[in-house]
């Protein structure tokens, strides 16, 4: 019985995580671009459009390529489906998620690169020269933030022993000198590059451009339309929140759940949704008075998140 | 405009000769005009009434000089000698006569279609007097001759005529390594509609308002030359005033237009704070030019003969424009990234530019000087005005060169406003119309508008020929773009902002 309700807990936990990140997600991009017309002086569009958009999108037709194979259609459900999959699994509104003990934090690094790398392989399968043009560049890019991204995790897991991301959080919580070590908040610093340009920010990426030619990865799902843009779209924007509420907990894990209570994930949840909305809103203020790097400027900044990744190893083991 | 009649004088402005040849002098004479350091600002073929005759308008200034030469050909065999060999705007300007007119030029190294495309049935040329109706288009399906690059790793990236923006059309072919582009052709004229045959046989007095229309942003620019090539054809005499008036105009229509590309340009890198700003200047100049002639782009300002404008600005609302722009400006040139963005993309250096005929603002941001406000001037300019000049081609000297040109018109404007006057103007009612031609230029915001207009015996418009600068300055795009990379094209593009319209007439 007490197998059942743990079991019955557990998938709570999951569904409220995965409904949190999914629709929250959207309403995250929702906020960023809100405050980003507010910063430019103008309305801009209601919070809630993203969320309307979707809605739209699933009732429109569905237009495929007719050269489309598989891979094509496998790109916005892997996307997705790995989304979905580490936030079920993650430490966002608890510290304790289901199959807490197997949630590496390599583990959530990887699957997350499989939605990546079915993108970049979709967006070839149409074989138009914007779908190649995009996930060469977005290729090129990952090749250069997961080595960083691998780092933070290292920087991360070896003052803790353990690369297991639950774990991570609730040592934030136990013992907050962690939280302000050097190594971790080097990491960090390395982790938010990584994110800013995964997700497709500013100065990596223009998420707003009509401009196929500048594009890296609104050209990559160009050939997208109905509800197989708008899972494009919900997976996307669920990788942006799901990964800025690992950050933000990593970052700041005061009031994340320690268990798996009804009252527990109420405040946790409440928690988790107000810092990610003001990391969301702190990137899309920082967004508004930065311009898109040119290309080639960007391995720069990437490797520089690289050396930061690598100091903050260096220094957990020289301050050990 | 009122009167029953225009004009009396036939001929053009003080400067004007008028030669005329045998198509085999040509040559010679071109030679001699380019060895004198003429540009070659129109090519103008005539068909009907009377023999196929080509107009050659050459300019030079200041002081400003205009020599027209013209060629009456033989019925017979529709040739003419090519001056390909001795200026590339000539072999623009000999392809599209041989689109339109079916005129050949003998010589020419690429006589292929430039104007009009495949589906366009060979051997029917719309600008003839016996063209007749459109007759049906044929798509045979031949493929456009881009030129291929072969090598490894070299792929194809086309886009267009269809671009996510509201962009007009144009089809762009890039062949590239990696992310640099090694050629790029660019595929124009998907907007051909005529407009210059829209002209013939109407009353003068009632086209201005077609040439307004020729480049929506331009309607200054083409409004004006316009005017001043039916004004001289008729030998119409426009008072100082509305000169002063015209020239008014001419800046408010630079400062709104630079002002949007400055933004754009911005905007392009994802800057989108500077461009929320510029946008909101843009705005605030359009409805200040609905207040000024009742129309947002500054329509019905310039009329035959005179200018019309409900009030004048104030100098206190060109002060607060002015002050808004500085602040775009500098937002721009604060930000590092936004810099290096524009900081040595996409360099046309002096020569080419100076070879390809460039006009405009891509040619002083690449140091040129040309200017015809100095070159062509229809009134005497307040402060001893010197068209500003970048010398570094790329896209910073472009978008640095119109933040110089913008507080060069506000300047312009503030003198001009300080010259007593009413804000109407216009020239004594001619009287009867009659036969003759002049031509009209005009520095546009985006470069030097050519107009050239002929009048029938009843004094109606037998031909207007119209260049805008975006004609000629159109293949400097290809060539600034040697060695720049793939996602800087829509940045280099907007740096030459070119209108589609006015080159597709």
């Amino acid at each position: 019985m007490s197998a059942l309700v743990r079991l019955g807990a557990a998938a709570c936990v999951a569904v409220v995580q995965v409904l949190l990140v999914a629709g929250g997600g959207l309403l995250l991009l929702g906020v960023m671009r809100k405050t980003r017309s507010r910063c430019e002086g103008r309305v801009g569009p209601p919070v809630r459009q993203p969320l309307l958009d979707v809605v739209k999108l699933v009732s429109k037709q569905r237009i495929r390529p007719a050269a489309a194979s598989p891979v094509f259609v496998a790109g916005p459900v892997v996307v997705a489906a790995t989304a979905v999959l580490v936030t079920a699994v993650a430490p966002l509104v608890t510290s304790d998620p289901p199959l807490a003990r197997s949630t590496d934090f390599f583990a959530v690094v990887l699957v997350l690169l499989l939605g990546s790398v079915s993108l970049a392989l979709a967006a070839l399968d149409t074989a138009t020269p914007f779908g190649g043009m995009g996930a060469s560049r977005a290729t090129t890019i990952g090749a250069l933030t997961e080595p960083a991204l691998l780092a933070v995790v290292l920087a991360l897991s070896v003052p803790a022993r353990t690369s297991n991301l639950p774990a991570l959080v609730r040592e934030g919580i136990v013992d907050p000198r962690v939280v302000a070590s050097p190594g971790r908040i080097l990491a960090l610093c390395a982790f938010l590059v990584v994110i800013v340009a995964e997700t497709g920010r500013l100065p990596v990426d223009n998420p707003q451009t009509h401009l196929e030619l500048t594009m890296i990865h609104e050209a990559m799902v160009l050939e997208y339309s109905g509800p197989d843009l708008a899972l494009v779209t919900v997976g996307e924007s669920a990788r942006l929140a799901l990964l800025l509420g690992i950050f933000v907990n990593l970052a700041v894990p005061w009031g994340v759940a320690p268990g798996r209570g009804a009252a527990e994930l109420a405040v946790g949840s409440a928690v988790l949704v107000a810092k990610v909305a003001i990391a969301g809103i702190a990137i899309a203020t920082f967004e508004v008075f930065t311009a898109k790097l040119r290309l080639f400027r960007l391995p720069e900044v990437l490797a520089g998140a690289f050396v930061l990744a690598l100091l903050g190893v260096a220094s957990t083991l020289v301050t050990r | 405009m009122s009167g029953d009649g225009l004009g009396l004088a036939g001929g053009g402005g003080a400067g004007l000769e008028e030669v005329t040849l045998r198509p085999d002098e040509l040559v010679a004479s071109a030679a001699a005009l380019f060895g004198r350091g003429f540009r070659l600002a129109l090519v103008g073929a005539h068909d009907g009434p009377g023999p196929l005759r080509v107009v050659y308008l050459f300019t030079s200034g200041p002081p400003d000089r205009r020599v027209e030469l013209h060629v009456v050909l033989d019925g017979r065999d529709r040739a003419i000698p090519s001056l390909a060999s001795l200026s590339f705007p000539a072999s623009r300007f000999e392809r599209e006569m041989r689109d339109l007119f079916g005129i050949e030029p003998v010589g020419h190294p690429l006589a292929r279609r430039l104007v009009l495309h495949q589906h366009w049935p060979s051997g029917w040329h719309p600008m003839r007097h016996d063209a007749g109706d459109v007759p049906e288009m044929l798509d045979d399906a031949s493929p456009y001759p881009f030129v291929e690059v072969d090598g490894r790793g070299v792929y194809e990236i086309p886009v267009g005529p269809v671009h996510a923006g509201v962009i007009e059309p144009g089809h762009f072919r890039f062949s590239v390594v990696g992310e640099t582009i090694v050629q790029m052709g660019a595929r124009l004229w998907f907007t051909h509609k005529g407009v210059e045959r829209l002209f013939a046989g109407r009353d003068p007095r009632s086209a201005t308002e077609i040439a307004e229309r020729v480049s929506g942003d331009s309607a200054v620019g083409h409004g004006l030359a316009y005017c001043l090539a039916v004004e001289a054809a008729c030998g119409i005499d426009v008072p100082e005033r509305a000169r002063e008036l015209r020239a008014m105009l001419l800046e408010l229509e630079r400062l709104a237009n630079h002002v949007t590309d400055i933004g754009a340009l911005c905007n392009d890198v994802g800057f989108g704070i500077a461009n929320a700003k510029a946008l909101a200047v843009r705005e605030r100049l359009f409805r200040l030019n609905a207040e000024l002639t009742g129309h947002r782009l500054l329509r019905g300002g310039v009329v035959l003969g005179g200018a019309e404008l409900r009030r004048l600005p104030t100098v206190a609302e060109l002060a607060e424009i002015g002050e808004r722009i500085a602040e775009v400006l500098d937002l721009a040139r604060s930000s590092a990234v936004v810099m290096d963005r524009f900081a040595g993309t996409a360099v046309l250096a002096a020569h080419e530019a100076e070879e390809i005929g460039a006009l405009g603002v891509v040619a002083r941001a690449s140091g040129l000087g040309h200017d015809a406000r100095v070159a062509h001037p229809f009134v005497e300019l307040p402060g001893g005005f010197v068209p500003a000049r970048r010398q570094s081609g790329d896209v910073l000297a472009r978008f640095e060169l119109r933040g110089d040109e913008v507080v060069a018109s506000l300047s312009l404007l503030v003198g001009l406003l300080a010259r007593p006057g009413a804000p109407r103007a216009l020239g004594a009612a001619p009287a009867r119309p009659h036969a003759g031609s002049g031509s009209g230029i005009v520095e546009g915001w985006r470069g030097s508008v050519v107009h050239r207009a002929e009048l029938d015996d009843a004094g109606r418009l037998a031909r207007v020929k119209i260049v805008d600068p975006s004609f000629l300055t159109w293949p400097a795009l290809a060539v600034a773009l040697r060695d720049t990379i793939v996602p800087d094209f829509p940045l280099a593009n907007k740096s030459f902002n070119l209108s589609y319209a006015g080159n597709d007439l």
